[in-house]
């Protein structure tokens, strides 16, 4: 059986969920509170890297495979640059240019609510996608790797 | 108070990172590195800089999670043998000289704990203190900051980890000649 004892993926089955909102969460309250795209792109890939831990890394593969969080990665970053490419666009003031704020919300009182600010969830969202899934990458990258010389030894510690 | 026990981290810090550069176990030092981590992550909460005390807290548990299973997967775990003198000689005289310079640029760093804004009235980061609700719509400054103001220094940082993955992704593939040879 793959993985840490059942006490483990009893309490980390429950656990994951909890984690992943909590990402979630400080992702789309990262312009009210603090945290924001980085710190809850770590959380969601940190939800992963645990599923990876307690079940082994065949179980947390199928949830989320090494091509679909890369394709997450490039979508995330694709997003981030079309949401800075939209203010370019839009009225011509300029890469990264908060385009909704300044022509829809500003001067009303928007302001400390959950949409507000323009397109800064917008690019917290795809900044957390992009740092979530790449961190994801690199654990899933690292745990397959296998040195040539310790390829015996190594499956059986797994 | 709360410099006080801003000291008692700062302390318990600099005997972590004493202990992680001079045990001889890698297990142990990469368990101090981590310590070193969450001291700091406590003590900027005591700053009160919340954003960088998650993002520092959620980056020390990942980091130092992969380092645990780089450590353990390892045979050699001892660091034995002498030191060399040619590198002990170069590393006392850049720390010298580093010492040397930081004199002269920490006289010009405000107080332990102090903000920055508080003595420069003329700095940018007064604008967007003043100004940042109204301007970008949104009640986190630092997130006005990083992803309004300074937007092109978290395009920079999204590329400098896109580049990383693909690195890392293309070094470490687990078969590259055969996946070579399927194409």
């Amino acid at each position: 059986m793959k993985g840490m004892t059942i006490i483990v993926k009893t309490i980390s089955s429950w656990v994951k969920v909890l984690i992943f909102l909590f990402g979630i969460y400080i992702i789309l309250f990262g312009h009210l509170t603090p945290g924001g795209g980085f710190a809850g792109g770590v959380i969601l890939a940190s939800s992963y890297v645990l599923l990876m831990l307690a079940f082994g890394r065949e179980f947390a593969e199928e949830n989320l495979s090494l091509p679909v969080a890369s394709k997450l990665d490039c979508v995330g970053a694709l997003l981030f640059g079309a949401v800075a490419l939209c203010g370019l666009l839009y009225g011509a003031a300029g890469f990264f240019w908060n385009f909704i704020h300044q022509e829809y919300l500003v001067g009303t009182d928007y302001e400390f609510n959950l949409v507000s600010a323009g397109t800064i969830p917008l690019s917290n969202i795809a900044i957390g996608l992009k740092v979530g899934a790449s961190l994801f990458l690199v654990v899933l990258v690292l745990s397959m790797f296998r040195p040539d010389t310790s390829a015996e030894d190594s499956n059986e510690k797994e | 108070m709360a410099i006080f026990y801003i000291y008692i981290l700062l302390l318990f810090m600099i005997i972590a990172a004493i202990i992680a550069v001079e045990t001889k176990y890698l297990l142990g030092a990469v368990i101090c590195i981590g310590a070193v981590g969450f001291g700091a992550s406590i003590m900027f909460l005591f700053l009160r800089a919340p954003d960088i005390a998650i993002t520092q807290i959620v980056v020390e548990v990942l980091g130092l999670i992969i380092l645990i299973r780089a450590c353990i997967s390892r045979e050699l775990t001892f660091i034995s043998g002498p030191r060399e003198f040619f590198g002990v000689v170069v590393s006392v005289v850049i720390i010298f000289v580093i010492f040397l310079a930081g004199i002269r640029v920490l006289e010009t760093l405000p107080d332990f704990g102090t903000a920055i804004f508080a003595e420069a009235p003329e700095a940018a980061s007064q604008t967007y203190i003043a100004e940042g609700l109204q301007k970008t719509g949104a009640a986190n400054i630092v997130a006005s900051v990083i992803l309004d103001f300074r937007a092109y220094d978290t395009l920079g940082e999204a590329t400098v980890l896109f580049t990383a993955i693909i690195g890392a992704t293309v070094i470490m593939r687990r078969k590259p000649k055969k996946l070579l040879e399927d194409e």
